[in-house]
């Protein structure tokens, strides 16, 4: 094995700490950012990118390749699929569908996960028993199985998956949260706004939430991939969302169809949009978990 | 160490209780559970028999009771499907679920563990940074698109792999590398950072200021301490790797767990999604608390936190 080959390398006489220092100072995430930036431009103006109409196609076109092989127009950029929608306008209003299940399930978990998380920290006792009891169910639990059990009792919707999604995966917000409070309750800023007759309300809107808050957002960055990824394989299994609409996981679903047949630009372009939404999410949360909340590197 | 074990299977036995509740209740608060649990096509009559036979008509703390009874005694209900008893049909698709894994694993681990060191090793290398890349990719890309993937490539374009079914070792290969391709990454990710801890602490500079050579120092001092952390979290994924691939296995027609609950979805078989979910949730639970208990056992400092 390469182990015993391997020499003295430069780096190990390095102590540890600066060694994963510089595995940790990373650039400005460029790249993730112009992508993510790329998706949300067309989210929002898909209907004056996409070519033609993402849940209409003509029998007479199904099947056509993309245009730059033999058998493929340029009337459609990306090819079509099994009943003659064009794919790219297809991706492109798929974009939409990812955007906003995808950020509001984060935002819904993240809000529902902090407001429990920052209770649970500040008043402690049985409510904060009762809170991460539940919370620690919920994260034994398999997200994906719990995810689809609860889909196929609600019925696919794109709403209900929202809501599926953020009941699933609020109790990361609510851990991290939690323990966040713990230590924030002890400093003096808080305890002096206790001096000074401050409510618990109070103290928890004004001082305690916006020191949580960097670590919310980070988690909601990293929370952004799994989300997708799970909205994904959710309407790929036929509970996510309804079938007209152009979502990725459903495509890649319709796109098993003609796999058999060698139909590949159905399997690889909605697979390669939700990698470089995925992977763009995760660059970012990366980036921003060393630049907002050291605590978090170790997540 | 007696009050640890037992107040950790406080723990275990409460996260149960509320994983039936939460299955029980989501059936019942979500609608009338005998329009999920009546076959389609059920007359009226049967309808109301069920419900009678259900006992809808009582409490719900009386129902929940019965509920539990039920699962206890190891009664989930008939598959409308197959029409034969859920436990027999979750028992008989177990062992090729397990099988899967078991692969899926072995890949994983065998991907994971050697680049993991090669990146601790040469860190900040050329290796370092390509073991990043892998990472990176490995958790962003959805197991059933690499699945899709190499069916495109491997059953359309070579011809070489089936692309469904099960039965011999060349049904196994795609589907375990779909499903350890995530698992890879992850793995390679821990045994990386366990290996750069290690490579800093003070037995392994003893050792090498021994003058040990630095391959015996990597493969014996190091390797086999920044070994643990990798197992435990490899314990806790085989059990995942089984709740994990539904997709996979809906993909590859891969005939498991996984695609048990899916096929219970798609035929509206309610029973049968109920309780495998219920199923692979008490194995998640139950497998935590063992490596809980077990690294209470090797690792005296765990019992006396709290």
């Amino acid at each position: 094995m390469s182990v015993s080959t391997a020499a003295p390398s430069r780096a190990v006489g390095l102590p540890l700490a600066s060694r994963l220092a510089a595995f940790r100072t990373e650039g400005f995430p460029t790249f993730p950012i112009l992508i993510l930036l790329v998706l949300v431009f067309t989210a929002v103006f898909a209907e004056f990118i996409a070519p033609h109409n993402p849940e209409v196609g003509s029998l007479s076109q199904r099947f056509k390749p993309p245009a730059w092989i033999a058998g493929g127009s340029s009337t459609y950029l990306l090819g079509t699929d099994h009943i003659g929608r064009d794919v790219l306008s297809r991706l492109i209003f798929g974009a939409r569908v990812s955007m906003i299940v995808g950020f509001t399930a984060v935002i819904f978990a993240g809000v529902l996960g902090t407001a429990l998380g920052i209770l649970s920290g500040y008043f402690g006792g049985w409510v904060d028993q009762v809170i991460m009891r539940i919370t620690d169910t919920w994260l034994a639990l398999p997200a994906l199985t719990f995810a689809i059990f609860l889909a196929a009792i609600v019925g696919p919707s794109e709403w209900n998956i929202v809501i599926i999604l953020g009941a699933v995966y609020w109790t990361r917000y609510a851990r991290v949260i939690r323990g966040e409070v713990l230590s924030i309750k002890e400093r003096d800023f808080v305890r002096l706004a206790i001096v000074a007759g401050c409510s618990k309300m109070t103290i928890m809107r004004r001082h305690v939430l916006p020191n949580v808050l960097n670590s919310a957002i980070v988690l909601a960055t990293l929370m952004l991939g799994v989300v997708i990824v799970t909205e994904a394989a959710l309407s790929f299994l036929g509970v996510g969302v309804p079938p007209p609409k152009p979502a990725w996981g459903l495509m890649l679903a319709d796109g098993k169809k003609g796999l058999m047949a060698g139909y590949w630009w159905l399997t690889v372009f909605p697979g390669v949009c939700i990698v470089l939404m995925v992977l763009s999410a995760n660059l970012l949360g990366d980036w921003l978990r060393v630049k907002l909340d050291p605590q978090l590197r170790q997540l | 160490m007696k009050r640890f074990v037992l107040r950790r299977l406080g723990y275990a036995v409460l996260t149960l209780i509320l994983l039936s509740l939460t299955i029980f209740l989501f059936v019942r608060v979500t609608g009338d559970p005998t329009v999920l649990l009546v076959e389609p096509g059920a007359s009226r009559a049967d309808i109301e028999a069920l419900r009678q036979d259900l006992g809808l008509d009582r409490s719900l703390v009386v129902q929940y009771v019965g509920f539990v009874k039920d699962v206890i005694r190891g009664d989930f209900g008939r598959s409308f499907y197959y029409r034969t008893p859920v436990l027999e049909l979750y028992l008989s698709r177990l062992p090729n679920s397990l099988l899967l894994a078991a692969a899926a694993m072995a890949f994983s681990l065998l991907i994971g563990i050697p680049s993991g060191i090669i990146a601790a090793v040469r860190v900040n290398g050329w290796w370092d940074s390509a073991g990043k890349i892998f990472a990176l990719l490995g958790l962003s890309m959805p197991s059933f698109w690499v699945g899709l993937l190499l069916i495109l490539f491997f059953s359309v374009y070579l011809g070489w792999l089936p692309s469904s079914g099960s039965g011999t070792v060349w049904h196994v290969l795609m589907p375990a590398f779909a499903l350890g391709w995530y698992f890879a990454a992850a793995h390679m990710r821990l045994t990386r950072s366990s290996m750069l801890e290690v490579l800093g602490s003070e037995y392994v500079k003893l050792a090498r200021l021994k003058g040990l050579p630095e391959a015996l120092v990597i493969s014996k001092h190091a390797f086999k301490n920044a070994l643990i952390p990798v197992m435990t979290l490899a314990g806790i994924n085989l059990v995942l790797m089984v709740n994990v691939a539904i997709v996979v296995e809906t993909v590859f027609a891969w005939p498991g767990i996984g695609r048990l609950i899916y096929e219970g979805i798609s035929f509206r078989d309610f029973p049968v999604v109920q309780a495998t979910v219920l199923m692979n949730g008490s194995m998640v639970v139950i497998v935590s608390l063992m490596v809980d208990i077990l690294y209470a056992v090797v690792d005296p400092r765990i019992r006396y936190e709290r």
